[in-house]
């Protein structure tokens, strides 16, 4: 049972990403991208990461591939012109796949596995994957978690920076104009005479 | 039939290989560079997971959440970077970026 959801995940999720790289549309691409995170969630829960596979769904599918979306389609470019000399580019993208693979394939060939203590094993701190994490990520990695909100933070900024303009000639309410107006220099009386106008 | 480290290492390695390979074959679109740059993060957290659960050490799994924190930052930012780019240029291809001659 394990082997079949395995490999169902597995290939799915190999096959969107494929798709993510090849799709001739971008909003085709961040949906493929979308089904690769899911069928990675899968792979997760099957590891046993199950908190992991939640935070992925909520992350990148909540998230980053909404952002992705916005963007695309906010976005007024004509997509056909951007991939033009894809033939270009493929044998050299081709070589680099192949050679990494071959090393990655003789990396792993000659890993033969790490005589060690596991000091933090998930069943020390709780019953749920969710319980463990939250043992160390407030203890031992307290920094690092300190450091990561500060990165969300900087992001948060430097993208409303980014983004931000201050448009000329846009009218906006000005509240406190508004309250310091005077009846007698706002109101102006006319004297208006019958069969005449101002 | 056991499913093992290996397993996972194979299917992390291959997205990693079609991230890389996204982004040498879509050199025009920075959309796709994006994506295929939170594919290959991707992979990289199935390898953490991975050996978390081989290992039997919870700090791979610590260290995904940091590498999720840190691609949905720099998405964000990369996507901001984008749209401040088009705004001025009108274009998002990759050849136009080269305003700075660096």
């Amino acid at each position: 049972m394990q082997a079949i959801a395995f490999y169902l995940f597995s290939t799915v999720a190999v096959i969107a990403g494929t798709l993510v790289v090849f799709a001739k549309n971008p909003v085709h691409s961040v949906l493929w991208l979308i089904l690769a995170f899911f069928s990675t969630a899968g792979l997760f829960v099957l590891m046993g990461a199950e908190f992991l596979a939640m935070l992925l769904m909520i992350i990148y599918v909540g998230a980053v591939a909404v952002l992705f979306l916005f963007v695309v389609m906010m976005l007024d470019i004509d997509f056909a012109e951007l991939r033009g000399s894809v033939a270009q580019y493929l044998p050299l993208g081709l070589a680099i796949g192949v050679v990494l693979m071959v090393e990655l394939t003789v990396g792993f060939a000659a890993w033969t596995g790490l005589e060690r203590d596991a000091i933090e094993a998930s069943a020390v701190y709780g019953t749920t994957n969710a319980h463990a994490l939250g043992a160390v990520v407030y203890t031992k990695y307290v920094y690092a978690f300190q450091a990561a909100g500060l990165i969300l933070l900087v992001a948060m900024i430097g993208a409303i920076v980014l983004t931000l303009r201050t448009r000329e000639g846009v009218r906006k309410q000005d509240v406190w104009a508004q309250m310091q107006r005077d009846p007698k220099t706002a109101v102006e009386l006319k004297d208006v005479r019958p069969g005449q106008s101002l | 039939m056991e499913i093992g480290l290996t397993h996972y290492l194979t299917v992390a390695s291959i997205l990693f290989i079609v991230g890389i390979f996204g982004i040498f074959l879509n050199r025009k679109n920075v959309i796709i560079i994006l994506m295929s740059i939170e594919l290959m993060l991707l992979a990289v957290n199935i390898n953490f997971v991975a050996f978390s659960t081989h290992l039997n050490d919870l700090g791979g799994q610590v260290f995904t959440m940091f590498v999720l924190t840190v691609a949905a930052a720099e998405a964000a930012i990369g996507l901001a970077i984008l749209v401040c780019f088009h705004r001025n240029r009108g274009t998002i291809a990759v050849e136009d970026v080269a305003m700075m001659k660096g």
